[in-house]
């Protein structure tokens, strides 16, 4: 126990271990190869960090996106082993003695190396409406729009979404066909219509019933396993199914336009 | 800069490619088992319309070895069957909350699978006294 913490304070000990890239380059290769880089780490380093070691020491051509190193930009998704996941919130030291296989986000084409074309994603976004539509015009000498606890709870943990795109990596069907609308904006999009300051609920839910919408989903569930923000996209789909069905059930009802 | 031209990978396999999707097609698969007893039970309806001797020819076909050990296979999917379909009831419903706390999902996923336990075992004691 003693050693142990000795060895804490002193600096700590460096392992090496290898990390397969898939690697595309568009001007020189028609298709993506495997390059192998062999990876000094102490165990406090992420596989962001592993990847920042080789771009600075290694082979300076490698490209990936990071900012916030702390999971919160949503930036440096990536398939770290098969499984989707922020690499500046994995940790080296949990693959050793590897080799690790590190690939771009799955269900996204490659624009070069670890960096996906999100451009299907972020073109959608718009559509949900990511906004509160409070539905009167609202004066600001009116004061706040206040809401109860109970309230908040309605939405609170589908706002946590920090668009880093692990969940499309990790649903097949987005992955089959794109057109899909997918867990992360369907959870976004639950977000607001869950919140009581919105009026524009009626609007969302032409996108939930329609051919793009929640019943592209066959409830894989693999999407809320891997969000690092337990956002639970699956949940926010599988809710709107009910309301699709049930909005579907009331239009059948007779007297009813 | 180089030209853009983004590399759209294959799905060919996408199943195998990891362990939750290989649970995934496991349950979906369940349901083609499901439908394969509802055809045996449906048969049993059939049969007893048309009269005793029928139904009773289809209750002695249903204590051949092969019906059996057919049973024993459908149990066995059955169990996974019942424990994958609760443990995804709670991504498919929406927040239960009682006294002002949300039923954690294992609660939810346990409750279910209680049920079905329950459920099971009083509908064997029911028949299980009967005489064949």
């Amino acid at each position: 126990m003693h050693a142990r913490s000795n060895k804490v304070s002193s600096t700590p000990e460096t392992r090496t271990i290898a990390v397969e890239v898939l690697r595309y380059q568009p001007g020189d290769a028609t298709t993506p190869y495997v390059e192998r880089f062999d990876v000094p780490f102490t165990d406090d380093m992420s596989v962001l960090q592993g990847l920042q070691h080789i771009k600075d020491r290694l082979d300076g051509s490698l490209t990936f996106r990071w900012s916030c190193r702390m999971a919160i930009c949503g930036s440096c998704g990536m398939m770290i082993d098969g499984v989707p996941r922020l690499a500046c919130h994995t940790f080296l030291r949990d693959f050793w003695p590897g080799p690790l296989r590190v690939e771009a986000l799955a269900h996204f084409p490659i624009e070069r190396d670890l960096v996906v074309d999100a451009s299907d994603f972020i073109d959608k976004l718009p559509r949900i409406k990511p906004w509160l539509e409070p539905g009167v015009p609202l004066r600001v000498r009116a004061g706040e729009h206040l809401q109860t606890p109970a309230q908040l709870a309605r939405y609170e943990s589908f706002s946590h979404c920090i668009n880093c795109l692990l969940c499309y990596a990790a649903c097949p069907q987005y992955g089959l066909d794109n057109s899909f609308l997918g867990p992360g904006l369907t959870a976004l999009l639950h977000r607001y219509n869950s919140d009581s300051r919105d009026a524009a609920r009626a609007e969302r839910m032409e996108l939930v019933d329609s051919e793009e919408g929640v019943w592209g989903c066959t409830a894989v569930g693999y999407c809320s396993e891997v969000c690092p923000k337990h956002v639970d996209p699956a949940n926010a789909v599988n809710q709107n199914k009910t309301a699709s069905a049930l909005s579907w059930l009331v239009r059948l009802l007779p007297g009813r336009a | 800069m180089a030209a853009r031209r983004p590399y759209v990978r294959p799905m060919d396999g996408w199943w195998r490619r990891d362990r939750f999707f290989l649970k995934y097609m496991a349950r979906e698969l369940t349901a083609f088992f499901v439908v394969a007893y509802a055809l045996v039970l449906l048969a049993g309806v059939i049969r007893l319309s048309q009269g005793r001797g029928a139904f009773e020819g289809w209750l002695d076909g249903l204590r051949s070895g092969w019906s059996v050990a057919l049973h024993l296979v459908l149990l066995a999917v059955f169990l996974f069957h019942t424990y994958s379909w609760f443990s995804i009831m709670p991504k498919t419903m929406p927040p239960l909350v009682v006294s002002g706390h949300r039923v954690p999902a294992w609660a939810i996923t346990a409750a279910g699978l209680a049920c079905a336990g329950v459920a099971s075992i009083a509908l064997f004691l029911a028949f299980a006294g009967r005489p064949r």
